[in-house]
């Protein structure tokens, strides 16, 4: 028996998410959650929609930092040309997610939450150092967003937690993000690998900070340090890329599937990389 | 199972349903307000053919439970034409032959409406791109394109 319940607090919504007695779900956008529940992969006794809580859908921005609600639609992230400006990453990223159907109600939360290791937003907002606050039985806690997903499907958070609103933090300048994903087909379809890479550069044009995270070659999004390291220190030239796609491919640990061989996941991590690192750099070049 | 009890707005009209949590809006517009425009493809959000607006963004309403429409303002194939007069979109689909089975029409025009109230002059690939989310397995999808960029051009001429 299926029951449908929507507090209009984070409180009420905590409470009931903590006692229910069966398998309780959070609805968001439901782009998921509502093909698990066609297909019985997912046979829940409840479901909260938390929609209803004031602020769980909408973009604030204070002092340069960004807070997106946990429900926010892609297609307003899409709309939100101060946070276009600030991270066409994190943007280009959540734009990607299914189509403009699919755009009018799917969210950040819920794309992390389903835990999808080729969830397109996830690998953009771990290289953008994006944050989530989780509310839950014990209060508030904020945690990097690389922290939710343990792997396909499951997620860190306990009973009665739900993830609030993510934070983006504010860019020094010289700083831009991109992602890439590489689809067989131009749209409507599910990564075979996706990369993100935030940069900073210093008035030169030497790389000051770098993150690298790849989606779809393992079982969550990776965060590839080794790959940072091959870009901080230097400016884009060919040798510095060379080291940083051969560091993404030595992070893949990828599966084979009908979307792609761990080889040729393996062999488009690098050349997506060395690509996604490109358009940062230039982007964040143009931010003098 | 308990019913829920969901006030919303259906093409201008102020409707009443009673839903079980399970039901998606288009399994309420279909079986229970008889709104049998909006077809059920593929259930799983990948074909649009179950595309409607919900305070003017569009959806597939396969992917929303009915519930969620309380309060929300719903649009539909069926709120399109005015009386007798198609709109513009209905009429360039009939002349321009932009469709064969009709299946995945009502889907096109309501995500084809979607668009240009947004984007008066869009271009064929911005076009191409906000409809591949809605499937067609006749036309080959130039027929649709072109229809859309007809009845844009005859809407900014009004």
């Amino acid at each position: 028996m299926l029951d449908y319940t929507a507090p209009s607090t984070v409180e009420e919504a905590v409470r009931i998410l903590a006692g229910a007695p069966g398998i309780a779900k959070v609805l968001s956008g439901g782009t998921d959650l509502l093909v698990q529940l066609r297909s019985g992969r997912t046979k829940p006794g409840l479901i909260v929609d938390i929609k209803k809580i004031p602020g769980i859908s909408g973009i604030r921005e204070r002092d340069g930092a960004f807070v997106i609600g946990a429900s926010t639609p892609g297609a307003v992230i899409g709309e939100c040309e101060a946070l276009r400006r600030a991270w066409p990453g994190v943007v280009e990223a959540a734009n990607l997610i299914g189509s403009t159907q699919v755009q009018g109600r799917a969210s950040l939360a819920g794309n992390l939450c389903n835990a999808s290791p080729a969830a397109d937003s996830v690998p953009a907002l771990i290289a953008a150092r994006a944050t989530c606050v989780i509310a839950g039985p014990n209060g508030r806690r904020e945690v990097p967003v690389e922290s939710i997903a343990t792997g396909p499907g499951r997620t860190s958070l306990g009973p009665g937690e739900f993830i609030l609103e993510f934070h983006l933090p504010k860019r020094p300048p010289r700083s831009a993000d991109a992602y890439l994903r590489f689809i067989p087909r131009t749209e409507m379809d599910i990564a075979v690998v996706g990369a993100a890479v935030s940069l900073t550069l210093d008035p030169g044009g030497v790389c000051t900070d770098a993150r690298i995270v790849l989606g779809a070659v393992a079982p969550t999004a990776i965060l590839v340090p080794e790959a940072s390291a091959a870009l901080v220190g230097r400016k884009l030239d060919e040798a510095a890329l060379a080291g940083f796609g051969e560091a993404a491919q030595r992070a893949c640990k990828p599966i084979d599937d009908k979307r792609g061989t761990i080889e040729y996941r393996t062999k488009v991590a690098g050349v997506l990389a060395r690509r996604t690192a490109m358009i940062a750099y230039e982007r964040a070049g143009k931010r003098r | 199972m308990r019913k829920h009890h969901v006030s919303t707005i259906i093409n201008g009209e102020p409707t009443e349903f009673l839903c079980e949590p399970q039901l998606t809006l288009l399994d309420v517009l279909r079986d229970e307000l008889h709104l049998t425009g909006s077809k059920e493809g593929c259930s799983s959000g990948d074909c649009g053919a179950c595309s409607v607006t919900v305070d003017d963004r569009l959806v597939c309403s396969c992917l929303m439970l009915a519930v969620e429409a309380e309060g929300r303002n719903v649009e539909t194939i069926e709120g399109m034409a005015r009386g007798q007069n198609l709109h513009p979109l209905q009429r360039k689909f009939l002349e321009h032959a932009a469709l064969q089975c009709g299946f995945c029409t009502p889907g096109l025009l309501v995500a084809a409406k979607a668009l240009l109230d947004r984007n008066p002059d869009p271009t064929e690939t911005e076009v191409r791109y906000w409809l591949a989310g809605n499937l067609c397995r006749c036309t080959g999808y130039d027929k649709v394109i072109r229809a859309v960029l007809d009845a844009a051009a005859e809407l900014r001429a009004e």
